[in-house]
């Protein structure tokens, strides 16, 4: 047995993590920093890597490449920094680094010195040579708390975390009293960021009241909203804060035993948390006796199969209990009565996450960010039809406005914005005169929409509202697990009415009908899947119900995008005479050739993806899109074409 | 309809059944197994469910009940080249079901199918996370971000060129030996 304290332990630890470090910084030559999470991938980062490997290796290039995590700007994928000492520039941040621009980057930067400054986004250092990336306001006006690290440390090496003080808070966490930690976590009042926003600190001292032996914390990573992957995001670039959180939950509360229940869908995330998992025993800061404080805890990685109720957190635990995924009625809540019967603590991930930034710096830092209601930072993965698409992590408080037009640099293409749709299939829409609305939990419940996953999906004027309520509606219809009526029929006979109207065939009273039947699913329902899931049409019809109008007594789609209710033709005036752009990327052959040697498009065969409008060069701009479909002028297809078919 | 299993599959089924005792005989072991049989069968024939009733001492509706009620789960083999083109808010925002139709048509195959000579399946998913690059669909293990009905077209191209190549290269071998 050795008598070690844990502030001699966690020093060993650090000292070789600080060793590491100092090796991997001094070792000659530049540093490569890649950053490999799933949307990196996506966008082609491992042959970027693997373009910069196979140039260092040719040309005997001293360098090396550091994995790290998502920083977040995903329009930016794949970036890579390049901190080369040698060469007397700072760190530079290079946007979009494709295998082609890395091979030159390894030749010109890395052997020659250039950095090429007409490729760069900045310098991620102070420096008197070239501006910094803080001057962008997407960087400026961002306020990292959980986020801090996802990008610049390793997320497979336990060590550049311990590095960053990394596990750090156990130390004082795990000598304290369990009730301290709690009136920590009370005082700093960080609300849950699974979306409804109830306070933590309350439910871990539920769950420390519950009399129970055995004690369970679960980590909610089951991410089923279609369009937010902070969650995934987190657990690819920085596992071990997560379990650095989840630590100190299980000690507050009192348990043993944990669970990271994550989708299956992310199947990275999976291998790089159960990777974290190991490598965090093997230093003793998990499993028996962490940290030589006597505290054990056994955290497990569970695979949830793609159940979007899951996400609920009793169904969550049917789904762990080996059964089909059905939420069940609360109270009993599963603080009291969870897993197997057992006291059970279910957090989302940003909100363990969020622990150790409090723990190691206090309540007092932590009401200092965002609202006094809402106090720290809110995570969004703002897509859509937006400049700088990606994760942006702000304070609470900060308009929406703010957030869309200032921090992601607004609609590109010079479009009007139209609407943000926050909060995913529970969420709604809000239009421009909501933009004002800062975001925190209250605020925007009050607004109609709600904080949900943090999913938030910028649409522009080409959008069309009635198709996107109609999205929603068809997503919950196929999750919705079945077990309250209004749920399950209800949302089948939104979906049918939304169908209709889509295609033009809407009918006088619809209108009436959707909003009638939102309103009992709403009250019919058990969970928040059928609770919220009208709320996209609740919403869109009370804002935007104009477009609703149209679709129904004017057969017209005003946002063009339901295909029924719109047609392409090709405006002769402006075609010119002997370019064959828009048919060759036709995939119908729709489009055919005049007896001018302009083009026309077969209304019959047209399949409406807009594949001509994009390959129509930008001089001509003939292809034209129009609703009703009706006002599109015929082009007679010429006799001698119309047999090219059969030859 | 199901397919009768083929003699490599009937091998890894016997693997799995000796496999089971390593899996618990508790009720909550049933996701984790039918993942497990996923991962080497790459879906669940109703001999898997089968096994999987028998060791956990349930009936095989129950664990047809589970199963079905989970996306992750398959009950058909899927193609070589599996497509998924992914339905999240921003990938249909941004013309996701035009991607989906090109891939049906282009394929021959509604949605959920495989292609009869089992070259590709098709199958449309919710968000797989990389919002940012939408339209996205994922062809075998590559994601492809960024997608239009043209690409559509030059990955299946690609797929059957990449494919004419190899049978080449075996017949070449074949004539050399």
């Amino acid at each position: 047995m050795n008598n070690q304290t844990p502030e001699q332990i966690y020093a060993a630890l650090y000292a070789e993590a600080e060793r590491r470090r100092n090796e991997f910084e001094n070792a000659p030559g530049a540093r490569i920093h890649i950053g490999l999470a799933t949307c990196g991938i996506a966008s082609g980062a491992l042959e970027t890597k693997a373009a910069f490997e196979e140039v260092i290796a040719l040309r005997n290039i001293e360098a090396r490449i550091h994995t790290v995590g998502c920083i977040g700007h995903c329009y930016a994928e794949p970036v890579v920094i390049i901190d080369h000492p040698d060469s007397g520039f700072p760190p530079i941040f290079y946007p979009n680094v494709t295998p082609g621009k890395a091979r030159m980057l390894a030749k010109l930067f890395l052997e020659e010195g250039d950095p090429r400054l007409e490729h760069i986004l900045g310098a991620t250092e102070e420096n008197d040579l070239i501006p910094t990336v803080n001057e962008f306001s997407r960087f400026n006006m961002e306020k990292r708390v959980v986020m801090e690290k996802c990008g610049h440390i390793d997320p497979e090496d336990i060590h550049d975390y311990i590095v960053e003080q990394g596990y750090s808070t156990l130390v004082k966490v795990l000598q304290n009293q369990p009730e301290e930690v709690i009136r920590e976590i009370e005082q700093s009042g960080l609300r849950g960021r699974g979306g409804a926003g109830f306070p933590t600190g309350k439910k871990w001292a539920f769950g420390r009241a519950g009399a129970a032996d055995e004690k369970i914390v679960i980590c909610n990573a089951d991410e089923g909203d279609p369009g937010a992957y902070m969650d995934r995001t987190i657990l690819e670039s920085n596992p071990h804060q997560v379990l650095e959180g989840m630590i100190a939950c299980a000690y507050a509360v009192g348990a043993h035993k944990a669970m990271v229940y994550v989708r299956a869908e992310y199947p990275l995330a999976v291998k790089i948390v159960t990777g974290a998992i190991a490598q965090a025993k093997e230093l003793g800061l998990l499993g028996k006796n962490i940290l030589g404080t006597g505290f054990d805890l056994d955290i497990d990685v569970f695979q949830g199969s793609g159940a979007f109720v899951c996400g609920e957190e009793t169904a969550l635990i049917r789904s762990v209990e080996g059964f089909r995924g059905m939420p069940r009625h609360r109270p009993p809540y599963p603080v009291e009565k969870g897993l197997y019967g057992l006291p059970t603590v279910i957090n989302n991930v940003k909100t363990l996450a969020s622990v150790p930034p409090i723990l190691s710096r206090g309540a007092s830092w932590y009401r200092t960010i965002g609202t006094p209601d809402s106090p720290g930072t809110a995570i969004f993965s703002v897509v859509g039809n937006i400049t700088h698409a990606g994760l942006v992590e702000i304070p609470m408080g900060v308009s929406l406005r703010t957030l869309i037009f200032d921090i992601c640099g607004g609609i590109p293409n010079k479009k009007k914005f139209k609407a943000v749709q926050i909060g995913g299939p529970s969420g709604g829409c809000l239009p421009e005169e909501f933009l004002d609305t800062p975001i925190d939990f209250d605020s925007l419940k009050g607004a109609g929409a709600m904080m949900g996953s943090g999913g938030m999906v910028v649409m522009d004027e080409d959008t069309c509202m009635v198709n996107v309520a109609r999205y929603f509606i068809e997503f919950t219809q196929n999750e919705s697990c079945g077990k309250c009526t209004f749920c399950r029929i209800g949302t089948r006979h939104l979906l049918a009415i939304l169908d209709r109207i889509t295609k033009g065939e809407g009918r006088e009273g619809d209108l009436e009908q959707l909003e009638r039947l939102s309103i009992d699913i709403k009250n019919g329902s058990l969970c928040g899947l059928g609770k919220t899931a009208p709320n996209p049409v609740l919403t869109s019809l009370k804002y935007f119900k104009d477009e609703y109008e149209a679709h129904i007594y004017e057969k017209r789609c005003p946002g063009m995008m339901c295909r029924p209710l719109t047609a392409f033709y090709i405006d002769l005036d402006k075609c010119a005479r002997g370019c064959d752009a828009c048919v060759g990327c036709c995939p119908v052959d729709a489009v055919f050739t005049t007896r001018n040697r302009k083009k026309g498009i077969d209304q019959v065969l047209c399949v409406k993806c807009g594949e001509c409008m994009v390959a129509c060069p930008p001089d001509y701009d003939a292809v034209v899109k129009i609703s009703p479909p009706e006002l599109a002028p015929i082009i007679e297809r010429p006799e001698e074409n119309k047999i090219k078919n059969t030859k | 309809m199901h397919q009768a299993l083929t003699a490599e599959e009937e091998l890894i089924l016997n693997n799995i059944r000796s496999r089971l005792s390593e899996f618990g005989k508790q009720r909550s072991r049933i996701i984790p197994l039918l993942q497990m049989i996923q991962e080497e069968m790459t879906y669940l024939p109703p001999a898997a469910i089968a096994i999987v009733a028998e060791h956990l001492e349930l009936s095989e509706s129950e664990v047809y009940g589970v199963a079905t009620f989970y996306n992750q789960f398959r009950f058909n083999p899927p193609g070589k080249h599996p497509i998924k083109v992914c339905m999240g808010t921003a990938c249909h925002v941004r013309g996701g079901d035009i991607i989906l139709e090109n891939f049906e048509r282009k394929l021959g195959i509604a949605e959920g199918e495989t292609t009869e000579d089992r070259e590709y399946s098709l199958e449309r998913v919710a968000c797989v996370g990389c919002c940012a690059l939408a339209p996205v669909a994922i062809v075998g293990d590559m994601v492809q971000g960024n997608m239009a009905p043209s690409k559509v077209e030059g990955i299946i191209t690609r797929i059957q060129i990449e494919n004419e190549v190899k049978e080449r290269e075996k017949r070449q071998k074949e004539s050399s030996e």
